[in-house]
């Protein structure tokens, strides 16, 4: 009975795995593939680069992949400053107010900033960022599971290096840079995996403050390419498609182990 | 003594606060102003040329409440949540546990479960326009394959929610499987030797042990299904636009095209403050029954 029950649980697995990578593959498959192929499912048919040739003539691509790099760095190097700073404060200062400030910062979990795109974008337009790709990363640096977890991580550091550094005259931005700040780096690591992935993919905040080829990031780009209105045919925005996931897939697919234990790590905390 | 602790806590402070005021200013900028910018702006009345905004009340809410498609949009994030939640779980919890196991070839599993979280929701649409076009569609020629007519599942309102749901389990199925498979591999050996000494089968051992130590890691999961059955809304920009006749809009869609495509701020302020409530209901779920687990670990 065993051995059969397991027969069957192994066979379900990997029905559940093939389904759950078929439609990748099929895109895949119907990229490289002419579209009257394609949706003939004719398998023996000749593969052919001519829908990433018309794909990639359609869109600015080289500049949409430049602006997504872009936005993703921004925010990068943003929340990486903010959430240091404050997970720091949280962490390791005693100050009046310290609890209350906290439990505000852990409600922005739940106020999400997709939420609040009306005012938000009343906000960058005030700001006079509309249509630029700062005004796309800003309301994301200030992120409050970066804080939550540069917290955890500052917490774990044992004080006496803390207080060896400032023995030896280290300033307190110094003790953050040369002591907290090297030993957090998995989980620096870990929250940079998760943060550029969002960011990669993140659409609806971005198309509304984006309104030109300049700033406008992939995700905006491959929607409005694909827009049925366009009357592009489905091979195409196949290619259109694997263009724009590949870097990103193929980064997962060499770093995978990396990329899950990222996940892994930042997830249970 | 005293004097230089007093001084040690005032320098504190003072960092405290220093080291707080970038993200302090951003916050507020980009979460409690809005807010509050969203709760008052949702009191007045649409200005036009002719007739400039002015104080109204509740009336924008009240107007959401006799509109019908108001009502559907929330039937449908409803089903939406009580679908996508439910079976995501269920199904990132096979996963890992399949993941998990001694089955061969699980890193190609896990691969395959997970590789549809790193693709962008827009393009998980696209692949998944593939299967649903009438008639060149893989479901309409797997279906022919059986004598069964086209069906367009996009264009009719009894399928096209569900179209919308399939993408969304898809999607973020995988994630969850990551957290569990996180809490999986806390669990201590000994527990399954001693069931194993005990003679327990597989099932009684995942039913009576695993599942109970689960528990901690579904209830967290479930407060990011929730988020995202709020949040999760960009396919619906490729696959349906919300219809046919809004039967497949969900409620960040509609406050969307309220606001940017029919410039109607007030009502969408309205019903953004509705989200935020229920927002606000989710995270009480969270601090009172999730951190409470903190205490024990």
């Amino acid at each position: 009975m065993s051995g059969l029950a397991r027969y069957i649980e192994g066979a379900g697995a990997f029905l559940l795995a093939i389904i759950w990578i078929s439609p990748l593959v099929f895109a895949f498959w119907a990229a490289f593939h002419t579209t009257s192929d394609a949706v003939n499912f004719n398998l023996a048919a000749p593969w052919t680069m001519d829908n990433f040739r018309t794909a990639w003539a359609g869109a600015p691509w080289l500049r949409y992949f430049l602006n997504t790099f872009l936005l993703v760095t921004i925010v990068l190097i943003g929340q990486f400053i903010l959430t240091t700073l404050a997970g720091f404060a949280f962490a390791k200062l005693d100050f009046p107010g310290k609890n209350i400030v906290f439990i505000l910062v852990l409600m922005q979990l739940f106020i999400l900033p997709e939420v609040l795109i009306v005012e938000n974008y009343a906000m960058i337009s005030r700001l006079g960022l509309f249509d630029t790709i700062l005004g796309v990363g800003m309301p994301y640096m200030a992120s409050a599971f970066g804080i939550f977890l540069m917290r955890q991580a500052f917490k774990s550091v044992p004080i006496e290096l803390h207080e060896a550094a400032r023995i030896e005259g280290c300033g307190l931005l110094g003790i953050i840079w040369r002591v907290y700040v090297p030993l957090a780096k998995p989980t620096y690591l870990a929250y940079a995996l998760i943060s550029v992935s969002t960011h990669w993919n993140n659409f609806l905040w971005p198309l509304i403050v984006t309104n030109s080829p300049d700033t406008r990031p992939l995700t905006v780009g491959l929607s409005i390419f694909g827009a049925p209105e366009n009357g592009v045919d489905i091979s195409v925005i196949s290619a259109a498609t694997m263009m724009t996931v590949a870097p990103l897939l193929l980064a997962f697919l060499l770093f995978q182990r990396q990329f899950v234990q990222a996940f892994l790590r930042a997830g249970i905390k | 003594m005293s004097r230089h602790v007093n001084i040690e806590r005032r320098r504190q402070a003072i960092y405290g606060w220093l080291l707080l005021s970038p993200a302090a200013v951003l916050l507020s900028l980009f979460a409690f102003y809005p807010s509050a910018a969203t709760f008052w702006s949702s009191l007045f009345s649409r200005g036009t040329r002719r007739n400039p905004s002015e104080f109204i009340g509740t009336e924008n809410y009240a107007d959401l409440f006799a509109d019908p498609t108001f009502w559907l949009v929330t039937k449908n994030n409803l089903f939406y949540a009580g679908i996508t939640i439910p079976v995501s779980i269920i199904i990132a919890l096979a996963m890992a546990l399949w993941a998990n196991s001694k089955l061969p070839a699980r890193g190609f599993l896990r691969t395959a479960y997970f590789t549809p979280t790193v693709l962008p929701m827009i393009a998980a649409a696209n692949l998944w326009l593939f299967f649903y076009t009438p008639g060149l569609g893989v479901l309409d020629q797997i279906g022919a394959l059986f004598g069964l007519p086209s069906v367009n599942w996009l264009g009719q309102p009894e399928t096209a929610l569900w179209a919308i749901i399939i993408v969304t389990i898809w999607k973020e199925a995988g994630f969850f499987m990551i957290f569990y498979l996180a809490a999986l591999q806390t669990i201590p050996e000994d527990l399954k030797e001693a069931a194993d000494i005990e003679g327990a089968s597989r099932w009684t051992y995942t039913r009576r042990i695993v599942l109970p130590l689960l528990m901690p890691t579904t209830l967290f999961i479930m407060v990011n299904a929730m988020i995202n059955s709020v949040k999760l809304i960009d396919h619906l920009f490729i696959l349906t636009k919300g219809g046919p006749s809004d039967a497949s809009k969900l409620i960040l869609y509609y406050i969307w095209e309220m606001a940017f495509a029919f410039f109607d701020r007030p009502h969408a302020a309205a019903m953004t403050m509705l989200v935020l409530g229920v927002l606000c209901v989710v995270a009480a779920i969270q601090f009172f029954y999730l951190d409470r687990r903190t205490h024990y670990q």
